[in-house]
């Protein structure tokens, strides 16, 4: 549940943003990220940005909880 | 920096080295459902050292949410003016009159949703109803909660409130140790959790009981560096909190995070599955957010639930017996109907080790005979510790 996921923000509109993970782009609020701005890459959880990543960082560890996001997204369907 | 197999054979090596030297039986915990859910895809349980045991602790927010809880959600998402908007986890968990999915089987007009700010879009869409976000989750979870109540306030959505259960990982590991059931000689502290609360917020665990503590990502090398840390610092009888997880958790945490945190909740006692009442370790909406606080606009009040008859989720959440020894587990409980909670989450032990770990039947009971007999054996355990185990 406390899955968080990397990508990184193409566009920012005051307290909002779209957030590109791999291709999929969702609006994620900005709100608890102050100092933000496109192209950083940030960890999302829940619809909003919750840290500020460094973008080669973000690449290399977080490939895992992207994955994992994906599983549990099609493994909820499985159980339906 | 590349993540190479090279660097995680390291950390292994790391690992076996300083079980080896210990020369006993440790026991470390972590108390993050993303944890659980790595450590079995990862096959890392089984490329640990034998004597070296990674245990789940109450790390899965569905898992440790009271019956009753879930009974008021199921209440309200009957009453006809509510739509109840919550997590997809929280669906197929039962209380003591079946599930959310039951309720909305029976009418009830309930959804799931991404993000709390979701079910506000709804409210404002909807005036009509009374729309209400079942707000589960740990520190991660909560400031999202947060936000939203803010913002519904400054909108005016009169139509929305949160139904907030939100819970707090740092109390429960304390309540963990106080119970002195637990037998556990460090923990790997949660990842995304840290990133809201920094990683400081552990260094009681160190300084009082004299545990290490050390904040790991979720990829294997993350879990096995955090592990080698652990067992070194076992060897040398130094406990001290580290942080593998710089590139996300800072020793301060998310500092916007905590203050609207703040703002919104205060601290209130609250039920765990598995380890009773809390002090402080739920949030509640502070009075001046009364309008938005479901359990307020609908005069809810909690029952106490028995848990069901033979579910061992309590002592699983615990670490004290794994799924394997529940009776329940792999025979009537399973992912298609789930007894208890720890089966319904995708990041519940019981799940993760009916996907990861089922035996068969009969492999099951060798092992719970087997898990038994150790238990009993004494090898296991340091002396004078608490009992493990019924």
């Amino acid at each position: 549940m406390c899955l968080a996921v990397p990508g990184k923000l193409v566009e920012r509109e005051g307290g909002e943003g779209t957030v590109d993970f791999q291709g999929n782009r969702v609006r994620v609020n900005t709100m608890l990220v102050d100092d933000v701005k496109v192209g950083d890459w940030v960890l999302v959880h829940a619809g909003f940005a919750i840290q500020k990543l460094d973008e080669e960082e973000a690449r290399a560890t977080f490939a895992v909880l992207a994955e994992m996001a994906q599983t549990e997204q099609t493994g909820e369907q499985d159980t339906r | 920096m590349s993540r190479t197999p090279a660097e995680c054979g390291e950390a292994l090596g790391r690992l076996r080295a300083a079980a080896a030297a210990l020369g006993r039986a440790v026991r470390f915990m972590e108390v993050c459902g993303t944890h659980t859910v790595s450590a079995f895809r990862c096959g890392l349980h089984s490329v640990m050292p034998e004597n070296v045991t990674l245990l789940s602790g109450p790390g899965c927010p569905v898992c440790v949410t009271a019956q009753g809880e879930i009974d008021l959600l199921i209440d309200l998402a009957l009453r006809g003016d509510v739509t109840l908007c919550t997590y997809g986890d929280m669906m197929r968990v039962t209380g003591s009159s079946g599930s959310l999915e039951k309720a909305r089987g029976r009418g009830a007009d309930v959804r799931v949703v991404y993000s709390p700010m979701d079910a506000l879009a709804l409210a404002a869409a909807r005036p009509d109803r009374q729309v209400v976000f079942a707000a589960v989750g740990f520190e991660t979870t909560a400031p999202g909660t947060a936000i939203t109540v803010l913002e519904a306030r400054r909108r005016g959505i009169g139509n929305f409130s949160v139904l907030a259960s939100h819970k707090l990982v740092m109390p429960a590991m304390l309540a963990l140790l106080e119970s002195g059931r637990i037998n556990v000689q460090g923990f790997l502290c949660p990842g995304h959790v840290s990133v809201i609360t920094g990683s400081e917020v552990y260094r009681p665990i160190v300084e009082r009981y004299g545990l290490p503590c050390v904040v790991a990502g979720f990829e294997p090398l993350q879990m096995a560096l955090g592990l080698a840390l652990l067992a070194e610092m076992v060897r040398d009888g130094r406990p001290a909190l580290e942080n593998v997880y710089r590139q996300a958790v800072s020793a301060d945490g998310n500092r916007r995070a905590q203050q609207v945190l703040r703002e919104v909740f205060e601290p209130a006692d609250t039920t765990w599955r598995g380890l009773g009442t809390v002090p402080a370790s739920a949030l509640v909406l502070r009075e001046e957010f009364a309008p938005f606080d479901a359990r307020r606009r609908f005069h809810l009040l909690q029952r106490h639930v028995p848990e069901p008859p033979g579910c061992r989720c309590g002592e699983v959440i615990m670490g004290v017996c794994t799924p394997a020894q529940c009776r329940l587990f792999a025979t009537v409980c399973n992912p298609t109907n789930p007894v208890g909670p720890c089966m319904v989450s995708s990041e519940g032990t019981c799940q993760a080790w009916f996907k990861y770990r089922r035996t068969t039947e009969a492999q099951a009971a060798q092992e719970r005979g087997g898990i038994a007999a150790m238990e009993t054996g004494g090898t296991r355990r340091a002396p004078g510790s608490a009992r493990d185990g019924v």
